[in-house]
């Protein structure tokens, strides 16, 4: 059994756009949950957040950001080629009925996956504004499919090249400070984007959810590598999540731990493009003796 | 000379000791991943088999799980008939290349071997391993099928429980589908039990057989999520449920989710499903610790700790809270750990794991225990002593503690009853459920326990589910399941 990728698009210089044929998936997932993916025998298991969905075509979509050796080596797949496993939909779906009204913030990446939860908040019957916030200009997308439905939408970058300059926490902060009735908050991106969100709500009590996207390995609740420390008990993520009360989370552990391989990612990094070096160089060599 | 020939009775002289198996050096089996014993040859194996006193009440076949026909085979192999013996042996256990391996013998069959009261017992398990292996590479014949019942059975999860059922229900005539989660069929067997103790190329290959029986197995799919059981009943005549105890029990300890503290499954998985020791060929990672904790001392404890000194770790200590005598894990293991050099800190708990200014582990702080009187398991109760607080240095500790059943098939199943520890209730006689049509047996439905009494779960719901689709009455069946309990 294998999935056919159906579609694939560079979102920007950082972002990768996949559609994958999954009827399983496709009829079964809403907003929030998340697949595993493993591209080949030699390949690791990925987690991803479930971007958008279409049961009619059996298909679902993920956006990933091309980081360590397996994001970029799944990367170089191309439509029409097949991925060897990918399980899901994993996690408990976005709780989103009776959330009041809503703020949903999506942080570089995190923006495909605020996307799908945003409207699902939406089609629950809550008001939804949606801010959105990334380094630069070009590392912004679904700004149209966001304007489509939501009743507000507030653009950030880092830098200032598009929309408000500075962070998400911004906007988030003048809504507060304007007294707008603020019931519930969703985030999602970054853990210290989602650390700092936390902080500012814990103050003025609104309800808050945080989606984490930690290590895993079976997505099942079999290892344990997405512990995370959730008031005073131990969750997993991949089971009990991946939304959590932010304001309970432990979010130094959490991303301690997702820091966890750094040394073996740069390794993996160095073989991955070494691989890749030599293949070029043997195919250039091919092309010469013929 | 002839008093001598009388006192034998024409027999041979019996033959005190056991033949041992060849096995890899320590020196060496430390610095690859292959597995440790050779295992018998032809020879050795006749002459072992010699051994065996043909008891005709056979006291061994009472201390199997799932009763395996042991003088009948061993009968087989005195005869030189090794595919005959395999042939016998599959008639009651189907994975003999495995039980042979991870079987805690010394429990079951060959603690109640008669040879074993003055001398050794008969080393029932190292046969039974020579005879599935020999069958398998000298191919074995596929048992004829019946005509086809038109039943159809789901399995869920791979493991040695459901592929058990699938398989005696295979030979039964009816259309069996396993369910499995993870990307490959095996369950403990192919991400838990190392490639040094079980090579997966026999795990493989036991599931290829099956598939040739003609039992479908569905990788990458999640009962509960993809489909419920209850939907399952829409589209099955039966289900068995054998998802196993895979949720990893944690120390409530300070520092345990600390970075590179791992609970086993997670280090197991790494290396042996998803072949981290191949890293960075293989794109799983797993840390490299230069002094390795296990805390545990069950077959799983064994595991990790040998992994981690096959990956390199100069120290790879195990800490446990009772004596080398109380060690849950298979003779054998201990016996192969010792031999290549894990340190073993017995009378030994933790009590808090530390870490540095990063979040990873530096230490592990333990106290010193002495052993008391008998507690409610029968094995002495281990009692810390004051004062006696001591920091081993290590970067990477290992929870090898025990599993809880895994939770996502009671969560969805509504009406499906467990016990307050999460596990299925069943009628362990029948692997009757409280949901009609419904099984469960392994793990999942005793705790943590052995591959083999999984196995015998498994076959003991398939003769019930073969009952109910034939419409007969279900029985209950009197069995062994309970001998040699350990973990894993």
């Amino acid at each position: 059994m294998s999935f056919e990728i159906l579609d694939t698009r560079e979102l920007n210089s950082e972002n990768t756009w996949m559609k994958i044929k999954a009827p399983l998936i496709a009829e079964r997932c809403k907003a929030g949950q998340f697949v595993i993916i493993r591209a080949n025998e030699k390949g690791e298991r990925i987690p991803l957040t479930i971007a958008n969905w279409d049961k009619e075509e059996g298909s679902f979509e993920v956006v990933f950001q091309k980081v360590g050796a397996s994001t970029l080596e799944l990367g170089t797949y191309k439509k029409g080629d097949l991925l060897l496993d990918v399980v899901g939909p994993l996690g408990i779906p976005t709780h989103t009925e009776g959330a009041g009204n809503t703020v949903v913030i999506g942080g570089g990446l995190g923006i495909a996956i605020a996307t799908p939860v945003a409207r699902a908040y939406k089609e629950a019957g809550n008001k939804v504004h949606v801010i959105i916030g990334a380094r630069t200009k070009e590392l912004l997308f679904n700004i149209e499919i966001l304007e489509s439905f939501a009743d507000g939408l507030t653009i950030c970058t880092d830098d200032g090249s598009f929309g408000i300059k500075g962070f998400v926490t911004q906007p988030l902060q003048e809504m507060i400070d304007k007294g707008e009735k603020i019931d519930t908050v969703f985030c999602v991106g970054p853990p210290i984007m989602m650390k700092f969100i936390s902080k500012i709500t814990e103050k003025h009590g609104i309800h808050t959810v945080a989606s984490l996207n930690t290590i895993m390995l079976d997505g099942t609740g079999m290892c344990g590598a997405c512990r995370v420390t959730v008031g005073d008990e131990i969750k997993f993520v991949c089971v009990d999540g991946p939304d959590f009360d932010a304001h309970l989370v432990d979010w130094d552990e959490m991303m301690a731990r997702t820091q966890a391989y750094r040394e073996e990612e740069k390794i993996a990094l160095e073989h991955y493009h070494k691989c890749r070096a030599e293949k070029a160089l043997e195919e250039q060599n091919a092309q010469e003796n013929k | 000379m002839g008093s001598e020939a009388k006192k034998s009775r024409g027999r041979k002289p019996l033959v005190r000791t056991r033949l041992p198996m060849a096995t890899q050096r320590p020196e060496d089996r430390v610095k690859n991943f292959n597995e440790v014993p050779y295992g018998y040859n032809e020879a050795e194996a006749v002459l072992e088999s010699q051994r065996c006193l043909q008891c005709r009440n056979a006291p061994c076949v009472k201390g199997c799980p799932v009763e395996v026909p042991i003088p009948q085979f061993i009968k087989l192999v005195q005869e030189g008939k090794f595919v005959e013996a395999a042939e016998v042996i599959k008639t009651k256990n189907s994975l003999p290349a495995i039980t042979g391996r991870v079987c805690p013998q010394e429990l079951q069959c060959e603690a109640r071997c008669v040879m074993g009261r003055r001398y050794q017992p008969v080393s029932i398990g190292n046969l039974e391993r020579f005879v599935a292996d020999y069958a398998r590479e000298h191919g074995e014949a596929l048992p004829e099928l019946p005509e086809p019942t038109g039943k159809k059975v789901a399995v869920v999860g791979a493991g040695p429980a459901g592929l058990t059922c699938a398989g005696d229900l295979a030979l039964l005539g009816h259309e069996v589908t396993v369910f499995e989660a993870l990307h490959a069929p095996g369950g403990v067997l192919i991400y838990g039990i190392p490639e040094f103790r079980l090579p997966k190329d026999i795990v493989r290959y036991e599931t290829n057989y099956l598939k040739k029986l003609g039992v479908k197995i569905i990788p990458n799919f999640i009962i509960g999520k993809n489909k419920t059981v209850k939907e399952l009943l829409n589209e099955f005549d039966a289900v068995f449920i054998g998802t196993g105890a895979g949720s990893p029990r944690l120390l409530k300890i300070p520092g345990i989710n600390l970075v590179n503290v791992y609970s086993a499954n997670e280090y197991l998985t790494r290396v042996n499903l998803l072949k981290g020791y191949l890293f960075p060929e293989y794109k799983t990672p797993v840390k490299k610790g230069k002094t390795v904790i296990t805390i545990g001392a069950g077959n799983v404890a064994m595991d990790a700790a040998r992994t981690a000194k096959r990956l390199g770790a100069e120290n790879s200590i195990i800490v446990y809270r009772r004596s080398k005598k109380e060690c849950p894990a298979r003779v054998e293991e201990v016996h192969h750990a010792e031999e290549e050099g894990i340190d073993f800190r017995f009378l030994t708990n933790p009590i808090r794991i530390i870490g540095d200014e990063n979040g990873r582990v530096k230490a592990l702080e333990c106290l010193r225990y002495k052993l008391g009187e008998p507690d409610e398991t029968g094995r002495a109760k281990p009692i810390p002593i004051e004062g006696s607080e001591h920091i081993i240095e290590c970067d990477v500790v290992i929870i090898a503690i025990g599993n809880n059943p895994n939770p996502i098939i009671p969560q969805t199943t509504p009406d499906l009853e467990t016990s307050k520890w999460g596990t299925i209730i069943t009628n362990s006689k029948t692997g009757e459920t409280s949901l009609q049509r419904v099984y469960a047996g392994g793990d999942i439905a005793t705790g943590a326990a052995t591959v083999i009494a999984a196995m015998g779960a498994g076959k003991i719901a398939a003769k019930s589910i073969h009952k109910q689709l034939m419409g007969h009455e279900i029985d209950e069946e009197e069995h062994n399941l309970e001998v040699g309990k350990c973990d894993s």
